[in-house]
């Protein structure tokens, strides 16, 4: 992991994101805190992992940022070629920017005048994790998980998004064999801009498809 | 009757009423990130797990635990559970292990 991902860890243009005051460590002990700990130590100890494995993966996971996924979808707005492949082939897609999902399958939504798409998993918390990190409290809650697949429309205005009546809305729902990302629309207003200048308009919550992107 | 079998799992949610969304944020404690890494150890380097399982062991949990439960809370409660029924750890390990955690952390704290 390198500073600059570190970094990158913006909430770009996520309306309403907000962070409630974070003590500066770990404080106290509970329950399943001393279950995990003890977990670690047992494996620790019978040789089965090690310290610096558990260190090495939390750094893998704090790499994936959801700029990771902005950088894609900024691609697939200025290289048509790119757009193509990506469409048709996410996993060799994004194995150019040195992602590899394993043997998770990945389908590329592509949002578009007719369609918008939304991504959720009502049964749990499914998520291209690889490409925009670990997902947000809201994404794994019962509202969320419940209400989206009933009242898409209704979710999204909760997150701001109002979707006109003549453009259908898709509602997709994740397994842990099958990921979602969402392509969404280039904004009106971003044709003069350069790759690079799309990238940091491009939301985590735009490619789950609660939010579109504007400039 | 304890258990209504013709009734869909409590994990199942999709489609049914519920609140406006909540949607504050917290950024993942590290003893949550260490619960992922361990699950990704298990799963992709050992073999010793496989994501259905830790999915299964989280449907299976009681519905007043799961609802009160976080969401790495199921999961390590979930691993554990794994483990357990691999005979990688045993119950009583598990449980001398975690009073030993506890009391050790105790001791700092006052330390």
């Amino acid at each position: 992991m390198t500073e600059t991902s570190d970094h990158e860890h913006l909430h770009q243009h996520d309306p309403g994101h907000e962070h409630p005051p974070q003590p500066d460590q770990d404080d106290t002990i509970t329950y399943f805190k001393a279950m995990e700990a003890a977990v670690r130590d047992l494996l620790i100890e019978k040789d089965l992992i090690t310290a610096d494995q558990i260190r090495e993966k939390i750094e893998q996971m704090d790499a994936r940022v959801p700029a990771n996924g902005a950088k894609i979808v900024a691609k697939s707005w200025v290289d048509d070629e790119f757009k193509r492949k990506l469409l048709a082939n996410p996993r060799n897609a994004i194995s150019e920017f040195g992602h590899d999902i394993g043997p998770i399958h990945l389908i590329v939504l592509e949002n578009t005048e007719k369609v918008h798409n939304v991504v959720v998993c009502t049964l749990c918390s499914c998520y291209p994790r690889w490409i925009l990190g670990l997902p947000p409290d809201w994404y794994k809650s019962r509202e969320y998980r419940s209400r989206v697949v009933r009242e898409p429309r209704e979710v999204l205005q909760e997150f701001g998004t109002n979707i006109s009546i003549d453009r259908e809305v898709r509602v997709h729902d994740s397994t842990a064999d099958m990921r979602y990302l969402v392509l969404p629309m280039r904004p009106k207003g971003s044709e003069g801009m350069k790759e690079e200048e799309l990238v940091p308009l491009i939301g985590r919550d735009a490619m789950i498809g609660v939010t579109e992107v504007t400039v | 009757m304890e258990r209504d079998f013709t009734a869909r799992g409590n994990h199942d949610m999709g489609g049914l009423t519920a609140g406006e969304i909540n949607r504050n944020e917290h950024d993942y404690a590290l003893w949550e990130k260490r619960v992922d890494a361990i699950m990704m150890l298990l799963t992709n380097d050992l073999k010793i797990m496989t994501v259905d399982q830790l999915r299964k062991g989280i449907e299976a949990l009681p519905p007043n635990a799961y609802d009160k439960m976080t969401y790495y809370e199921r999961w390590i409660s979930s691993i554990t559970n794994g483990l357990v029924e691999a005979g990688v750890i045993s119950t009583e390990e598990l449980r001398s292990r975690m009073s030993k955690v506890s009391s050790e952390y105790t001791q700092e704290e006052e330390s």
